[in-house]
């Protein structure tokens, strides 16, 4: 029973739950930022021709879920489990979207860290030999979390500098037990943080604890160095919170170099006006499931962490003046070596990581 | 070092590094932006008072602040409202545009979960403490100005 763990948090996949197909749609704002030829699809409308941003928000969810079944050729009949979780208030964009799908559904709430638990939990079904087929889809829109979170849209304030931007957009992976394609080879699930912030603004400041102590634990457990990555990617701790996150992880020992970037800084460029970056839990999602695996495929990366971070705040407990417990996961993903092109790929240059300068 | 005196050092880092609003630009664009809507406003009282000689200076004060929170709905509405405010920060929050921004946009919000409990109920969620702060300071008054 121990045997596939490691340390305290760590679980390993012997098995190697492959990753069969992976989508991603974002709106326009993302679409202007610096990754626009990596998406699959570009919202026209962010309104999806519905009613309401709710209604568009699982329309996205709905059709990256169609589009990673359509882009990978895979059997819908084989899907086991679709996993998956979203932002607004009883993860409504998932569990109303997955009615349509008619599939045993596992619904997650882990805020905008629900990309990597939604994959450590894929992986495991798949693992244990529960699942052959599980698809791992977040989504978030800028609209919906903007009007539950914080003010009207139309309200005319002023974003405070520390202040990110909710990504509208959607990732979906598809895992599978085949025998072939890159695989999701650990999964570090972290604790709940709390280092005592209370400024809603400030996720960055928020999560970079969390992301810290998850990340520790997992270098614990695996005894890994950073340098052990290709690439290691937060989720959504924006500009300012990557910069925290560096500095903790400096003060415990561990020196991130150029490998380290984070979803939220890289998907907005500096002309945007977001401040610190995107959020939500579709940044960490779309890019994963478009920049990252697709640069993975490519043969540019070999190893990554995508540990995407989640603030558990709810606007309950920031107006009865509550800190702001959060969380991280976190999993590796691994290339498929050939034995053909191992060598080749390994003397490759370091791979250069595409990141924003806001 | 326990938690709490961890979550102090760490909140004095944070709050260290953390970038500010930056104050002259910011009262800047307020100033200018809520000095060009006053002016606009003094325009809308003369124009008033030339068309409309007979009018008192009561009615005059009111029949510009009713085109004035016109306007400002209409560009809530059409979505120009919020790209202005966002450079002028206070200088449209402070004259009547800010008060009728917040409810007019609360409007429009939540005018998808209906028009009774959506629209009508949620007008107020953020024009709410300003009215209660306007009803609770006239009363204070009220009572003064019986007692004096």
């Amino acid at each position: 029973m121990k045997s596939n763990r490691l340390g305290n948090s760590t679980i390993v996949f012997k098995n190697k739950p492959r990753i069969e197909s992976y989508y991603s749609m974002v709106g326009q704002k993302e679409a202007k930022g610096p990754f626009k030829k990596y998406f699959d699809y570009i919202l026209n409308d962010d309104l999806c021709g519905k009613k309401s941003f709710e209604l568009a928000e699982r329309e996205i969810l709905e059709r990256t879920i169609i589009g990673a079944i359509d882009k990978g050729h895979v059997d819908f009949n084989e899907i086991d489990f679709i996993i998956g979780g979203d932002l607004l208030n009883q993860i409504i964009s998932s569990s109303f979207s997955a009615r349509h799908f008619e599939k045993p559904f596992i619904g997650l709430y882990g805020a905008c860290s629900t990309m990597s638990e939604s994959l450590a939990i894929g992986a495991a079904l798949i693992d244990g030999g529960y699942a052959n087929k599980t698809i791992c889809a977040t989504v978030s829109h800028f609209s919906t979390a903007e009007r539950q979170y914080r003010t009207p849209l139309e309200l005319g304030n002023q974003r405070p500098p520390v202040s990110q931007w909710t990504v509208t957009g959607a990732g979906a992976t598809i895992l599978s037990n085949s025998a072939k394609g890159n695989y999701v080879s650990m999964a570090t699930f972290g604790k709940v943080t709390d280092y005592g912030v209370t400024d809603a603004n400030n996720m960055g400041a928020a999560m970079a604890p969390a992301a810290s102590e998850t990340l520790v634990e997992h270098f614990l457990d695996t005894k890994r160095r950073p340098e052990d990555y290709d690439l290691i990617v937060t989720g959504d701790l924006g500009k300012l919170g990557s910069e925290i996150f560096r500095d903790l992880m400096e003060h415990r020992g561990y020196k991130l170099g150029g490998n380290y970037s984070d979803c939220g800084q890289m998907i907005f460029s500096r002309d945007q006006r977001t401040f610190q970056g995107g959020s939500g839990a579709g940044c960490s999602a779309s890019i994963l499931n478009s920049y990252i695996l697709k640069q993975m495929d490519a043969g540019k990366f070999n190893r990554v962490l995508f540990m995407a971070t989640g603030a558990l705040l709810s606007t309950l407990s920031t107006q009865q003046g509550e800190t702001i417990p959060c969380i991280a996961h976190a999993v590796v993903i691994e290339r498929e070596q050939e034995k053909s092109t191992e060598k080749v790929n390994n003397t490759q240059k370091k791979p250069k990581i595409k990141r924003s300068s806001n | 070092m326990n938690k709490e005196e961890r979550n102090k050092k760490y909140l004095a880092y944070v709050s260290s590094k953390s970038p500010k609003t930056r104050e002259w630009p910011t009262l800047f664009y307020a100033f200018v932006i809520g000095g060009l809507i006053c002016c606009f406003g003094q325009l809308v009282n003369d124009t008033l008072q030339m068309w409309f000689p007979a009018m008192t200076e009561t009615e005059l004060g009111a029949w510009t602040l009713i085109v004035i929170i016109f306007i400002t709905c209409v560009l809530t509405g059409i979505g120009v409202f919020d790209d202005i405010a966002r450079f002028a920060g206070a200088g449209t929050i402070i004259p009547i545009t800010g008060f009728a921004n917040s409810i007019c946009s609360s409007a429009i919000e939540f005018r998808r979960e209906g028009i009774i409990f959506g629209m009508c109920a949620k007008m107020f969620t953020v024009a709410g403490p300003v009215i209660v702060c306007a009803v609770v300071s006239s009363t204070l008054v009220g009572i003064v100005y019986l007692l004096i």
